[in-house]
């Protein structure tokens, strides 16, 4: 049997004394897509970014394929070659070119020759339709065009896993759409994404799972259909129940 | 109710054409005006009675051309040095601000010595340093030193200018936001890598409208290492003042300077100028 793309087991992280994430449990297979859900300080995002230790967990363990990545001994370059997560700022760099911005890892960290690397920057760009603005330069772009550069920019990496922190949330209501059309379009390709949303169409519409976050635990996990539908936990009721009153379920 | 709209829209407003009668009036009194004062005061200056003697003092046209050769001269050696000072500036400079953002406990003692470089080099008056360093080096008589006033004059204008320069650079990497690094990070470059190819870019572009301040600011006071014996244009002025008792030698020098440095300051006005559309357009 082959070992999940990631296993995270006991993963606690504490900012001061402060708990943010309490013992977390959480296994995600190949081409899955799982959606954390939760209110703001949840720990959702410092989750997500203790996969690819941008943040480093005080206790607990990360596998990936089946290798210890939490291990201080493991490169830790290395692994964030092979997990690749885009912000909800986007974070380009505003001097470089769209192509440049996405061949600059490839050629910089894996060594790439710019042939090699222009060749896959424009298979990323004609996946998620930029190929158009291969010489666009970010400040040129709408907020969604922005946001799949930096979609493009991470899968350009080859990563195994994509990490997506809140990729809408700064984006108009109108540009949505088209950044969840671009990662609609990745899932199809069998790509395994860990996604933190507050944009619960985004859930509904995507995850194979969903788990809700609450006080650094995941206290539920389900399918879409299944959590939305008929939550078991007070609070993932009591936090759904608040979205639909705010209008956003 | 939402009426029915014509199916096309009212022509723009008619743009209005130069009207002479209101773009004429205010600049005649603004012409009026500056003629006025002007006039005024240059009048007052010409009247005096001690104006000739002044004239004769510093704005004498025989002692000027007679002067303007070795002036000129001599101010060559103040551009060559500005021009080579600032290319050893820029790069020394860079390389302590570099140092100094590094971050990693080993880098400790190399921070801490940009700390107290900075320290005492922006402490210290620049012309303390020329006379220490282009005097005080060549009397060692070090062999395999060179022991020309200009060279360790210069040195000391680089190793001065380099405290600034270091911090201005500092504060452009400082301002570079958290999310590039992040970004950079999280795509697995190393920290040099994120340095030369994510940070530095963004930081100098920053700081381009200071750097340019620094520059005009070293293009006149590369004149320091006249108190050395350099002969530079203020040098070169003096000689001829000392021969002559006429000051218009220093009035050419004078005027040598603005003609480069009124350029150089309107192009650093310029630039921030375009860096502050550039900033406005990127928060709009």
């Amino acid at each position: 049997m082959t070992p999940p793309m990631i296993e995270i087991e006991g993963l606690t992280k504490y900012f001061g004394t402060h708990l943010v994430l309490d013992r977390v449990n959480l296994s995600v297979a190949a081409h899955e897509v799982v959606c954390l859900i939760g209110a703001s300080g949840s720990g959702k995002s410092t989750l997500l970014r203790c996969i690819n230790r941008l943040i480093e967990p005080d206790h607990g363990l990360v596998r990936l394929n089946g290798v210890p990545v939490t291990d201080p001994s493991f490169g830790k370059t290395g692994l964030q070659r092979r997990v690749g997560i885009v912000f909800q700022s986007y974070n380009l760099f505003p001097h470089l070119s769209v192509m440049d911005n996405i061949t600059l890892a490839p050629r910089k960290a894996q060594g790439l020759a710019r042939a090699q690397a222009e060749e896959r920057g424009r298979e990323v760009l004609a996946l998620l339709g930029m190929e158009r603005f291969a010489r666009a330069y970010p400040e040129q772009l709408s907020g969604g065009q922005q946001q799949r550069v930096a979609l493009a920019r991470a899968l350009a990496g080859q990563p195994d896993v994509l990490l997506l922190d809140e990729v809408t949330a700064a984006l108009d209501p109108e540009l949505v759409g088209e950044v969840m059309a671009a990662i609609r379009a990745l899932k199809e390709r069998g790509m395994t994404m860990v996604i933190v949303t507050h944009e619960m169409g985004f859930a509904r519409g995507l995850a194979d799972r969903v788990c809700f976050l609450d006080g650094g635990r995941i206290i539920e996990e389900a399918p879409p259909e299944v959590l939305f539908r008929a939550p078991e936990h007070a609070r993932t009721q009591a936090f759904l129940h608040r979205l639909i009153e705010g209008g956003r379920l | 109710m939402i009426l029915d709209q014509p199916t096309t829209p009212p022509p723009p407003p008619r743009r209005r054409g130069f009207d002479w009668r209101t773009a004429l009036v205010p600049g005649l009194i603004g012409a009026g005006s500056i003629a006025l004062v002007f006039g005024t005061l240059g009048w007052l200056v010409l009247s005096n009675e001690n104006w000739p003697r002044i004239q004769r003092q510093f704005f004498s046209l025989e002692h000027m051309s007679a002067a303007l050769p070795r002036v000129a001269w001599g101010f060559l050696t103040n551009m060559q040095v500005w021009l080579i000072a600032m290319a050893s500036i820029g790069v020394w400079a860079l390389a302590l601000a570099v140092v100094r953002s590094l971050r990693g406990a080993w880098f400790a003692p190399f921070r801490l010595m940009v700390m107290i470089y900075i320290d005492v080099f922006r402490g210290l008056p620049a012309l303390l340093l020329v006379i220490l360093f282009g005097f005080g080096i060549p009397a060692l008589r070090i062999p395999g030193l060179p022991n020309s006033g200009l060279f360790w004059g210069g040195v000391a204008m680089v190793l001065c200018y380099s405290a600034y320069v270091c911090e201005i650079y500092r504060s452009g990497i400082d301002s570079v936001h958290e999310g590039q690094r992040a970004a950079a990070r999280a795509l697995g470059l190393s920290e040099w890598q994120i340095m030369v190819y994510a940070i530095l870019p963004q930081a100098l572009r920053n700081v381009l409208p200071s750097l340019m301040n620094i520059i005009v600011a070293l293009q006149k006071d590369v004149a320091l290492l006249s108190v050395i014996g350099v002969r530079d244009a203020v040098r070169e002025a003096q000689i001829y003042t000392a021969g002559t008792f006429n000051y218009s030698s220093l009035v050419v020098a004078a005027g040598l300077f603005l003609l480069a440095t009124v350029p150089m300051a309107r192009l650093a006005d310029w630039v921030t100028h375009r860096d502050r559309v550039r900033r406005l357009q990127m928060a709009g």
